[in-house]
């Protein structure tokens, strides 16, 4: 059996790589699926703690999770969509109207 | 009748109806209608208060005051006051001049006022006057009077600078209204005083404590000056007399109604209604007549040499009302209600007519400009004379009667000085009322050729109230004869004994009392002699008395320099001490503290505001820094 702990590592490497690429990727595709990287790193840290602990609040939450994400994912590609017509790209430098 | 007087309350309510009509639908009603109801509810009043006087003499004055209270107004711990009006000998009387001579005065008013462009606020603001006046003379506690107090002082205010255009009369408004604030501080703490002393504020309460006992010389002395404060501002007394020369900026039926005939009365009237208090204070009554006094001769001699027709009456009506405290002074109440009465007739008279010269001027008020108007204005010189007549003491009219009284009981009291005042002051009536007489309807023509086109006598609707006035001002003297002439002559003081116990006036022996009533008559025809002489026959001595004394003459015509010297001491240092605090503190410390609050939000927003620099980027940055920090916080 696969110590516990390896999962952990696994998660912490996910979210760590999807902040990465949040951060060095420019189209917004591409940072969306890192965001999408970082929320399945946090869903699998939730389900190793789950399994350690022997609850199920951690799966249960895991699933309010996905449901988020997939609202997320439905707004974020609409806005994406949209930000397209606007600008004719997708990048997100240059993007700052929104500014103070 | 006896069902009509019962509904005694209503006098008051009458004309405050027909205000708040005329105050809604004022500007669509047609001048017809306004006119009309304006008028008719005055004299509905009046014949109500007719009714209630004709229950009065009817009521056996042990159940007097009749007492209506309509409901409690304030009610708090100790302190208490009703809403509730009262009717006695003393308000029978003013309600009756303050209906009968408002209802004139509205009447005339409706010829005068025809072609002005605020008709409806007009006689709103009239109606809501007889309104207050009313309130403050049927008042049964001294709160409720106070109401009515402010509300003809406030009606006074806006009837003043009515033709609130003309700067003059809308600066002349507002030195009546501040005069009359320092003198009702004073009378607001002599009403907050008297609470504390008395308990309460009902005019009853009070008789009672004073008559009972139950208040030392020194807590009446106080009272009483501290009202009487109040009084000087309203009756136009020394030193507060300043508002009321100002004062005829004021459409001349309001100086008629209001600044002779009966808001200036007020004062006299309070000192009436309070005369249990004042006999409790000689030394209270003491200031009293040496005021009135002082007033009286002080005022005439500036009248003597004014040049507005208008002014002239105003400072006459000062020295009147000086003479009606004398009476209050001498403990001679009655005589001075008697004096009130008349005064009202032949005052609102005189004003009414002036008026009425001044309408068939074109709005002439300098008496230089005029000159042998006799001639076109028959009505108004044959009315205007005989009030002249009556004010000057000219024998067997009202004012000769009534001065004589004031004089007599003045003289009776032991108060010599203030007796030989008050005659000083009617020789100078007499001197300046015929002055007056003479240079406006006597004489060479001195008219303006414009004036002179549009000279017309005026309309019935303006010389009918004349001619009634006139007859009051001929016949009201025979209602309080003196008792030499017969023994139940002097009907209006036994109709006041109730409130007024005759035994306050002192007796004079016969010979004694014609002496006296030789004395005013010598004093009036003394005035009129030399008005005749100086203005008639020879028109020289004037301009050498004039070159004579050219100090002398300046100070009367300039007043005094009061008015400068009022300014000097306390208007100016007032206006700078103001400006001081304005630059230095509202400027500096209020304005500072406001505008500092709102330049530090500016500024911290203006530090934020670079935060948002609406770039994902750098958003996340931040939420990845948050994260470090707390997660970091949580492992340490």
């Amino acid at each position: 059996m696969i110590p516990l702990n390896w999962f952990l590592a696994l998660s912490a490497v996910l979210f760590v790589l999807g902040v990465v690429a949040f951060f060095v990727k420019r189209d917004l595709i591409t940072m969306f699926l890192a965001v999408e990287v970082m929320l399945n790193a946090a869903n699998l840290a939730f389900l190793t703690f789950a399994k350690k602990q022997g609850l199920l609040a951690g799966q249960v939450i895991v699933f309010f999770v996905i449901t988020v994400a997939a609202a997320e994912a439905a707004i974020g590609l609409a806005i994406i969509l949209l930000v397209f017509r606007r600008r004719k790209t997708i990048r997100a430098e240059g993007a700052d109207e929104m500014k103070g | 009748m006896a069902e009509m007087a019962r509904l005694f309350w209503l006098i008051p309510l009458i004309p405050a109806a027909s205000f708040l009509i005329l105050l809604v639908f004022g500007r669509k009603l047609p001048k017809t209608w306004i006119s009309l109801q304006a008028c008719l509810s005055v004299l509905a009043s009046f014949v109500l208060s007719l009714a209630s006087f004709g229950e009065l003499l009817k009521t056996a004055p042990s159940s007097l005051p009749l007492v209506k209270t309509l409901f409690s107004w304030i009610s708090a711990g100790r302190f208490s006051a009703d809403l509730s009006f009262h009717f006695d000998p003393l308000t029978a009387v003013m309600t009756l001049v303050v209906t009968g001579v408002g209802f004139l005065i509205h009447a005339y008013s409706v010829g005068y006022m025809a072609r002005d462009r605020s008709y409806a606020r007009y006689f709103a603001l009239l109606n809501l006057f007889t309104f207050a006046m009313l309130l403050l003379v049927m008042a049964s506690n001294m709160v409720l009077l106070f109401v009515g107090w402010e509300g003809v002082g406030l009606c006074s205010y806006l009837l003043i600078s009515f033709w609130f255009e003309k700067p003059a009369a809308a600066a002349a408004g507002q030195k009546a209204f501040l005069v009359n604030r320092i003198g009702d501080a004073g009378f607001l703490m002599g009403l907050l005083f008297l609470f504390l002393f008395v308990g309460s504020t009902e005019f009853r309460a009070i008789d009672q404590a004073a008559l009972g006992g139950g208040l030392s010389q020194g807590a009446a002395t106080l009272v009483c000056l501290l009202l009487f404060i109040g009084a000087c501002g309203k009756s136009a007394q020394i030193p507060l007399y300043v508002w009321l020369p100002d004062a005829m900026e004021g459409p001349t039926p309001v100086s008629a109604l209001i600044h002779a005939a009966t808001m200036v009365t007020a004062g006299v009237y309070m000192v009436s209604r309070m005369h249990s208090l004042y006999s409790l204070s000689p030394a209270a009554l003491q200031v009293v007549a040496v005021v009135g006094a002082v007033t009286a001769v002080y005022a005439a001699t500036m009248a003597l040499v004014q040049n507005d027709i208008k002014r002239v009456l105003a400072y006459s009506t000062i020295s009147q009302l000086g003479f009606m405290f004398i009476g209050c002074g001498v403990g001679a109440y009655a005589a001075g209600m008697f004096h009130l009465t008349t005064h009202a007739f032949f005052k609102s008279l005189l004003f009414l007519a002036a008026g009425s010269v001044l309408h068939a001027l074109s709005g002439e008020q300098d008496l230089r400009k005029m000159g042998g108007l006799r001639r076109y204005l028959p009505w108004t010189y044959s009315t205007f004379l005989i009030g002249a007549m009556a004010i000057a003491g000219v024998p067997f009219l009202s004012g000769f009667f009534s001065k004589d009284a004031i004089l007599s009981r003045a003289f009776a009291a032991g108060q010599t000085l203030v007796w030989a005042a008050g005659l000083l002051a009617a020789v100078l009536t007499a001197f300046y009322m015929f002055r007056l007489v003479l240079l406006t309807f006597h004489g060479r023509e001195r008219l303006e050729t414009e004036a002179k086109k549009h000279l017309h006598e005026s309309p019935p609707v303006m010389t009918l109230p004349l001619a009634l006035l006139a007859l009051f001002s001929l016949a009201a003297g025979a209602l309080g004869l003196p008792a030499v002439l017969g023994p139940h002559l002097d009907r209006f003081f036994r109709f006041l004994a109730p409130v007024f116990p005759v035994a306050q006036e002192g007796p004079v022996s016969p010979g004694t009392e014609w002496a006296l009533i030789l004395a005013s008559v010598a004093a009036a025809l003394a005035g009129i002699g030399a008005a005749l002489l100086f203005y008639g026959r020879e028109p020289k001595i004037p301009a050498w008395l004039v070159h004579r004394f050219p100090r002398l003459y300046k100070a009367l015509l300039n007043k005094y320099y009061v008015d400068e010297f009022y300014g000097l001491v306390i208007v100016n240092p007032l206006l700078r001490g103001s400006e001081a605090v304005y630059r230095h503190f509202d400027l500096k410390i209020i304005d500072g503290g406001v505008n500092g609050a709102g330049r530090l939000a500016t500024l911290a927003g203006k530090a934020l505001n670079s935060l948002q620099t609406g770039r994902l980027k750098d958003y996340a940055l931040g939420l990845l820094a948050g994260l470090v920090l707390i997660l970091g916080a949580l492992l340490l």
